[in-house]
């Protein structure tokens, strides 16, 4: 069951402001989702190992190898501020 | 003696010591300018993906390994989400479930007994930015804008985190050596709090003695040596006992460590608890750890300073007290074997190296890797001395010069003149020549007053500019005035 309070804690996570009317429609959608996952929990996964990766692969690495780095003008191209060569960032600490 | 018992456990952050990022090929280095060591995968850019350096893992099992740890036959990443400017993706790729090293364990020697301070895992992650604070404080609680340096990003972090083992300040203060003694040895990390590479966390409770379960603990973050990490506990003990005495309930908090007070402050609380929203990291494959992959890493296992400290008593006939000290550094402890190696004074060799070199290198902030002193010089001393050559008095005149100007000490006796005295003839004279001038005290002296001859001996070996042997000063003291 998810409630009002559900909904006000993932919104804070997500640092979203939600207006009241959101509050209702995804109050009821995350409760749809919560449902879907109800059914999927009727299928029999009694001789299944849990699974983190549908990937069937393992120990992809690579080497400590050095590969070249973006020019610094890249790297800062699409910030929304920039100073001194870094990325410049409104108030933190309210 | 307290009523409290004190329940300590460390979180030991340490950069391993690869040539590039735990995820990309940019390179770790530290001290570049700002932002140039970043590309899609380390600034988070839409669509990059990780791939896994390979060294990185074989650094974390090499510390599973070192420190007795059970190595996970699979190992996976997890996603921690959360928030905040140092971290572009918006989550940090770090272990959860599955780290690669669990239950491992340390022995710490305190007031001479032994104690197994227990480990419960180990895991890599990667580590975030550096933020830069406006305003003139520096502080982020002050500043209205703030400077984002992502050089950091992606860079490879082994989280150690113990188990709530150690029982007083003076026991996190030696976990923390014998940790960072090991981790050096094996060369998974440089260690270096000021570049960042070794960071730590202390989480503290107390509890009355009996009782079973524990309090909430409080994290002390900001702590940047080892010794600060005692004095923030040693203070939190005193504020704790304090809450507890008056009967107030302690409760779970971050703390922030002041060096300059001496004293923790509570951080400003966030609205909501931590809730990272764990799950597995969809864009890394499973790491299945092979028993061959683990044979493999152990070739290049050293030997560890628990067991090189104890062949320095058994090789070297060395105190326990010099075996320890020399083997708390790998650097040292090879340094001593070179030069073990040119001569077998070996007590000799262990002093000149406990007090004179390093002393001198602490003074002058040097690494024994860039000591002016080369062992073979070193050994020369002690040659010079065992053939008395030199009084071990003037070798601390000539050590003075070894260390300033990288010299030979067969050159610097040389060019002194500072070659022992010891031709009995000439220091007969020297001694005629203080007594002549000393009458009173040769008559204290005579009258029973035995002590006065080190006054004597003293005098001469003043008049002889420290030349005198002592030995013979001695006898030949004692002769005259016998007469
Ligand atoms: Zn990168």
């Amino acid at each position: 069951m998810i409630t009002r309070e559900d909904v006000e804690h993932v919104a804070v996570l997500s640092q979203m402001k939600l207006k009241e009317q959101d509050y209702i429609l995804f109050t009821k959608q995350l409760e749809e989702m919560l449902k879907f996952v109800e059914k999927l929990k009727e299928v029999n996964t009694d001789d299944i190992e849990p699974t983190a990766s549908v990937i069937p692969l393992k120990n992809v690495v690579r080497e400590d190898i050095m590969a070249a780095s973006f020019d610094r003008d890249i790297a800062l191209m699409n910030a929304p501020d920039k100073d001194f060569g870094h990325f410049k960032i409104p108030k933190i600490m309210e | 003696m307290s009523k409290y018992e004190t329940i300590i456990g460390l979180e030991v952050h340490v950069q391993l010591k690869t040539a590039t990022k735990l995820f990309c090929g940019c390179s770790t280095k530290f001290g570049a300018e700002a932002n140039t060591h970043t590309c899609p995968v380390c600034l988070g850019l839409p669509g990059a993906l990780p791939v896994l350096n390979k060294k990185a893992v074989n650094l974390a099992i090499l510390t599973g390994l070192a420190l007795k740890f059970k190595i996970n036959e699979f190992a996976r990443f997890d996603r921690k989400n959360y928030f905040y400017p140092d971290l572009p993706k918006g989550y940090q790729i770090s272990q959860k479930d599955k780290p690669f090293c669990e239950h491992g364990k340390l022995e710490i020697t305190i007031d001479g007994v032994k104690k197994e301070i227990g480990i419960t895992r180990a895991h890599l992650e990667e580590d975030a930015g550096k933020l830069l604070h406006s305003g003139s404080s520096g502080q982020i609680g002050d500043a209205e804008e703030s400077l984002v340096d992502l050089n950091r990003t992606c860079v490879p972090l082994l989280e150690i985190v113990s188990e709530p083992d150690l029982r007083s300040p003076a026991e996190a203060f030696e976990y923390l050596g014998a940790l960072k003694s090991i981790l050096q040895y094996i060369g998974v990390s440089d260690c270096d709090m000021e570049k960042g590479s070794l960071r730590c966390d202390a989480n503290i409770s107390l509890r009355p003695f009996g009782q079973k379960e524990f309090n909430p603990k409080v994290e002390i973050k900001n702590v940047n040596s080892f010794k600060n990490v005692k004095d923030a506990l040693e203070y939190e003990t005193a504020r704790q006992t304090q809450c507890l005495d008056s009967g107030e309930k302690t409760f779970q908090e971050t703390r922030l460590f002041s060096a300059e007070k001496g004293t923790t402050t509570a951080m400003r609380a966030k609205e909501e608890s931590n809730d990272y929203r764990y799950f597995p990291e969809p864009d890394l494959v499973v790491n299945h750890i092979t028993k061959e992959m683990i044979e493999e890493i152990k070739k290049t296992l050293v030997e560890l300073p628990a067991v090189r400290r104890s062949r320095f008593v058994t090789a070297y006939g060395l105190p326990e007290y010099d075996a320890g000290v020399l083997t708390a550094s790998k650097a040292f402890a090879d340094y001593f074997e070179v030069c073990a190696g040119l001569n077998k004074n070996y007590k000799a060799i262990s002093n000149l190296i406990m007090g004179d070199l390093m002393g001198f290198l602490k003074a002058a902030g040097k690494d024994i890797s860039d000591s002016p002193v080369k062992p073979e010089n070193l050994v020369k001393l002690v040659k010079l001395i065992d053939t008395n050559i030199i009084s071990s008095k003037i070798a601390k005149v000539v050590f003075e010069d070894m260390f300033k100007e990288s010299a030979d000490p067969e050159d610097v006796v040389k060019a002194k003149g500072l070659v022992q005295i010891t031709d009995e003839g000439a220091v007969g004279k020297i001694i005629d020549k203080v007594l002549l001038e000393n009458p009173a005290i040769v008559a204290e002296y005579k009258s029973g007053k035995d002590k006065v001859i080190g006054n004597l001996v003293g005098k001469v070996m003043k008049e002889s500019a420290g030349k005198a042997s002592p030995g013979l000063v001695n006898k030949i003291l004692k002769e005259k005035l016998s007469n």
